[in-house]
């Protein structure tokens, strides 16, 4: 083999280049900022300090933190118990049907999902097409006051994410070898137990992928809870982005993003922990 | 259809009913003969002789439109080069490449973009057309490289031997041999990189600047000024 390839050494320089510049230089600028000094008058003073981190366990942003984790968790719960059996069956499904069904879950996805934000609004507002059904069907006397509340804020995140949950279950469910639901119904488990210890445990690597799809944006979609959930609502999404567009408190908002970076290379740990040795990891 | 299959079609039909109620009242409000209120005014075609003569509107489209073309164009060349390295050579920092598109498809868009926004901010790019493009081009680039790569491994590794057995360079196989046989993919790749660019928020809203205006920016504002009445 030759020493020098021209065209080797012409893709890797680019794309290492860009990488580098506009991948890993931001994050490590982030990181460097994130233990600056705050000043208002400039990015921030070039000061070592742990301000920033002490700030965040303090009980304002260290309770914003507790409420982001727990919305995106209950949302990304209800996208599980919607999509798996979703998942589930669209993948037993085979030829044109299933491709119909498959493009079907995609289209809405063409359309802006801040515009379909903003439709839901109409769905769960006090007058809205839900609250109509529900009374004309007699199942609630007065009109539910979702709109500006954490539940509307839930229902617009599992509207806007629940695709991302449905497609890696999908795919893990296609490649489920039937013979094994038949060998574990042949040696006598029923439904439930063939679910529980063979099903599941298989289709694991598409439910943690699924779920980190949909747990890391459920936090940080700052959009949704500006929209459905008025001026209360802050997530995490939406403290970064008034510190450093609102605020200009730059080192607070990278302090944040530090640990938000630090809770998904957690989720991938766990990640990779569960899918280690098995065929069924997504990428890599 | 049989009987025993009613529960499963209802179940999918439930959540089909979720995923397309919204815009189907989102076109039934578009005819609404009322400005502020969401409720049901009577049936009108305003809104959309309003639509074509708002200059401004337009001009954002077109911003937008041009910005993601752009984008997807560059971020497929890019990114279709490091799906053929990965695929191809074993170099230093291969794993760390292969670890970092992982990383970049899952990590959150506010921290890409607040992280380009600092960047740019200590760098001191203007932010508009140019700051926009590079953000844009950096946030396609992974997905570009996982749906090359996936089409790259299908490949029969044989086929580059033979190449070059019959003494073609990397750069002719490049042309000759992987183009060919990668562009269902690359287009493939192009066309989630141009909705991903055209409809993205987060990320623009962090390294936009006010003489460049983009649809989606625009559209978030308008909502935000006017929406909650």
């Amino acid at each position: 083999m030759k020493m020098t390839n021209p065209f080797k050494v012409f893709s890797l320089s680019i794309v290492w280049s860009w990488l580098f510049l506009f991948a890993l230089l931001p994050f490590g600028l982030i990181l460097v900022a994130s233990f600056m000094q705050h000043d208002s008058t400039q990015i921030f003073i070039s000061r070592f300090t742990l301000e920033n981190y002490q700030q965040i366990n303090n009980s304002v942003y260290f309770h914003i933190f507790e409420k982001s984790f727990w919305v995106a968790g209950v949302a990304t719960f209800f996208c599980l118990m919607l999509g798996y059996p979703f998942a589930y069956l669209i993948a037993r499904m085979h030829g044109a049907m299933k491709n119909f069904l498959l493009l079907l879950v995609i289209i809405p996805f063409w359309t802006s999902s801040l515009i379909r934000s903003y439709a839901l609004i109409a769905m769960i507002k006090a007058k809205g097409i839900l609250n109509t059904l529900l009374l004309g069907l007699g199942l609630i006397h007065e009109p539910l006051q979702l709109l500006f509340t954490n539940t509307a804020v839930i229902i617009g995140l599992v509207y806007n994410l629940l695709p991302f949950m449905i497609l890696p279950i999908m795919t893990n469910v296609e490649r489920l070898d039937i013979r094994l639901i038949d060998a574990a119904r042949d040696l006598g488990a029923n439904r439930f137990t063939t679910f529980k210890r063979v099903i599941i445990p298989l289709t694991m690597p598409g439910i943690i992928a699924g779920s980190i799809l949909v747990f890391l944006p459920a936090m940080t979609i700052f959009y949704i809870p500006d929209i459905l959930g008025g001026a209360k609502s802050i997530l995490l999404g939406n403290l970064i982005q008034n510190q450093f567009l609102v605020a200009q408190n730059w080192p607070l908002g990278a302090a944040v993003s530090v640990v938000l970076t630090l809770v998904l290379i957690t989720l991938i740990l766990v990640y990779i922990r569960t899918t280690h040795g098995t065929k069924n990891r997504e990428w890599i | 259809m049989t009987l025993k299959n009613l529960p499963a079609v209802t179940y999918l039909t439930l959540i089909y009913l979720f995923f397309y109620i919204p815009i189907i009242i989102l076109i039934a409000y578009s005819f609404n003969n009322t400005q502020y209120s969401l409720l049901w005014h009577g049936l009108t075609w305003n809104w959309y002789s309003e639509l074509f003569s708002d200059a401004d509107l337009w001009i954002a489209a077109w911003h937008s439109l041009v910005l993601s073309l752009a984008a997807a164009t560059i971020a497929t060349m890019i990114g279709m080069l490091a799906a053929v390295s990965l695929y191809r050579y074993r170099f230093m920092g291969r794993q760390l490449l292969n670890g970092l598109v992982f990383i970049l498809i899952l990590s959150p868009e506010i921290v890409t973009g607040a992280s380009l926004l600092l960047l740019f901010a200590l760098t001191g790019l203007h932010l508009g057309f140019l700051s926009l493009l590079l953000a844009h081009i950096s946030f396609c680039i992974p997905f570009v490289i996982v749906t090359a790569y996936s089409r790259l491994v299908s490949f029969d590794k044989n086929i580059f031997e033979a190449a070059k057995d019959l003494g073609a360079t990397d750069s002719l196989i490049f042309r000759r041999i992987i183009l060919p046989l990668l562009w269902p993919a690359l287009f493939a790749g192009w066309l989630l990189s141009f909705t991903l660019s055209l409809d993205d928020v987060i990320i623009s809203y962090f390294v936009a600047g006010p003489e460049f205006e983009i649809l989606p920016l625009r559209i978030f504002f308008y909502g935000a000024l006017r929406g909650k009445t």
